[in-house]
């Protein structure tokens, strides 16, 4: 068991995993620091459970490294691992109580009574659900039954947490509740958490680092604003955020699309004509009559609003502006479409 | 009001139809000398030694075949869901075969085996607990099955993996308690299939509770419908009591909190 408030450093090191034809891990390496929480973001199939599971030890590996605070636990068994995870299911023993569920990891490790209920008192209280701890968990909701599962993996003070989708079975309300909780939880006790998710909202909103996965390859990781703002592949821009692909042409580290000279990312085309990924937000939108296209539809989203134009050559750009200026874009307005200074990314 | 009625109707008459035989069976076992009742027929069950000895046998072998089938079938079908599910229907069909099988056809087979099982073991009836453990197995297999997937068997070995249980601990804290329902079921329906076997154990000379009841009733009716009125006694106490054991229907979870 780690000491409480302190967490490990973390490492993969080039994983593979075949399942038939298929590569689920490629060659995947990941650094975590000591109390860093990483999000492995992707679409369904990319790899990102299956890492979790290699880490965890639920899934064998057929090459690479598993390294824990230094220590090679590639082959350990799973139940060896002082791994606390929190899974998609609700995964409580429904033969005991929150309490029993919480102590159950210390009941293993031999911890005296006393011990183990003041423990599982102490990590039901920092869940807030103290008063619960002597229900079953048919008896708790789907979001309290997550937070028992969160206080059960951290009561044996592990290694490392992870969180395999822990919100996807909750509605939205409980959801962005419980996610604002684990990370207060994750940041109080200082444990590296490796989260799965495929929703970049809680991806963005919840990690230190943020990784995307495709095809059992990380794409690239970094700090949630750098991945939405510098992304260095084209599949990071399209799944991260929403994305226009517009013509351009790439010359001296500066791309031309409609009519702005932007300067273009790390990983982009040198020269020549090229795709470039402009997220809605850069898009300038402005009514004008001898503008370049018309505008198809504007969509109220509350503090802001999308508005969809069709440009005279027929290709669609959303665009995201403020509420306010939705009066004057109502559906077949002219406008004059352009786009910000702001770096982005040209592909071929 | 008349979709009431017919229900009664039915319950009624099915309920005759039931109890009517066991009636006569009861009133049989208690006719004394002209037309009074007595109670010999019943007080003979606990003095004839034949009897005694062939309840406590077939006791035995229901307490050992339950035991046996338990520790073969719990295990090997968690196995089976949690690491290699794509041969369910291959051990379901195993299991499933003694169904198919006449009793008699399986003494054909079974009768050489038992020649050395006899040598090996000696021919106490309770070796009849192999053969038992077989014809237990299609019952056993369903109960079982229905219980291991009524829970998640991965996420809940997988969460205890995770939290430092080893395969006995998942099994004994984790899996079992949360199937007690299955395993209660399956064994009633084994002690029942035990308690009433009687061909197998009469052509392999066993003297099992069945095979002394039709001894019996060669040379005293009444004991042996007395006996076989107490062994359904017994089976329907027992129901009732693993009734008790089993866990009560949970409560409706609670919606909408988080």
């Amino acid at each position: 068991m780690s000491s409480p408030g302190t967490g490990v450093e973390v490492r993969l090191v080039d994983l593979c995993r075949r399942y038939g034809d298929v590569r689920a891990l490629d060659n995947l390496s990941l650094e975590m620091a000591p109390g860093e929480l990483v999000a492995l973001l992707g679409p369904s199939g990319c790899g990102k459970t299956t890492a979790l599971r290699s880490l965890a030890g639920l899934e064998e590996v057929d090459s690479g490294q598993v390294l824990v605070g230094g220590k090679d636990i590639t082959h350990v068994s799973a139940h060896r691992r002082d791994m606390g995870m929190v899974f998609q299911a609700y995964s409580l023993f429904p033969n005991m109580t929150a309490r029993e569920n919480v102590a159950y990891g210390l009941r293993l490790r031999k911890a005296g009574s006393g011990e183990r209920r003041r423990r599982a008192g102490e990590l039901l209280d920092l869940v807030g659900l103290a008063t619960h701890a002597d229900r079953f968990p048919h008896q708790l909701s789907g979001g309290q039954q997550q937070r028992v599962a969160l206080a059960r993996a951290l009561a044996i003070r592990p290694m490392v947490l992870l969180l395999d989708e822990p919100l996807s079975a909750l509605d939205a309300k409980v959801r962005s509740q419980l996610r604002d909780e684990i990370r207060s939880v994750q940041r109080e006790v200082g444990t590296t958490t490796l989260f799965v998710t495929h929703d970049q909202e809680e991806a963005l909103a919840m990690a230190d680092r943020v990784g995307v996965m495709s095809a059992g390859r990380l794409q690239q990781i970094a700090p949630p604003a750098e991945l939405y703002e510098r992304p260095r592949t084209a599949f990071v821009a399209e799944f991260v955020g929403l994305t226009n692909k517009l013509r351009g042409s790439v010359h001296g580290g500066k791309v031309s699309v409609l009519g702005t000279e932007v300067p273009v990312l790390d990983g982009s085309v040198e020269s020549g004509d090229a795709t470039v990924l402009v997220r809605p937000e850069s898009v300038i939108v402005a009514p004008d009559p001898d503008g370049n296209g018309r505008v198809v539809e504007a969509t109220y989203l509350g503090s802001l609003c999308r508005v969809q134009v069709q440009l005279d050559d027929g290709t669609t750009v959303l665009a995201q502006v403020g509420s306010a200026e939705i009066a004057e874009l109502a559906p077949s307005t002219p406008v004059r479409v352009t786009v910000r200074p702001s770096p982005v990314l040209a592909t071929a | 009001m008349s979709r009431r009625i017919f229900r009664w109707l039915v319950l009624v008459l099915v309920g005759l139809y039931l109890l009517l035989p066991l009636f006569a069976m009861v009133e049989f076992s208690t006719r004394g000398a002209g037309n009074s009742r007595s109670l010999e027929a019943w007080k003979g069950i606990g003095t004839n030694s034949d009897l005694v000895a062939g309840i406590l046998v077939s006791v035995e072998l229901a307490v050992l075949t339950v035991a046996g089938m338990l520790v073969l079938l719990v295990p090997t079908m968690t196995w089976v869901h949690l690491r290699v599910p794509r041969v369910r229907r291959l051990v379901e069909f195993i299991c499933l075969l003694p169904l198919t099988i006449p009793a008699i056809v399986l003494v054909v087979g079974l009768a050489p085996i038992y020649a050395w099982v006899n040598y090996l073991l000696g021919n106490s009836g309770l070796t009849l607990t192999f053969v038992y453990i077989v014809l237990t197995l299609p019952f056993a297999y369903r109960a079982l099955d229905g219980g291991l997937r009524a829970i998640d068997v991965v996420t809940l070995s997988e969460a205890a993996r995770g939290l430092g249980a080893s395969w006995l601990n998942v099994l004994l804290h984790v899996i079992i308690p949360n199937i007690r329902a299955a395993i209660i079921s399956a064994s009633v329906v084994s002690v029942a299939l035990v308690l009433g076997e009687y061909t197998i154990a009469s052509l392999l000379n066993f003297n099992t509770l069945q095979p002394v009841i039709v001894l019996l009733g060669k040379r005293n009716a009444a004991i042996s419908v007395a006996v076989s009125v107490a062994a359904l006694l017994f089976a329907f106490v027992l129901l009732l009591v693993l009734a008790q054991v089993a866990p009560r229907r949970r409560a409706k979870a609670v919606e909408g909190e988080s």
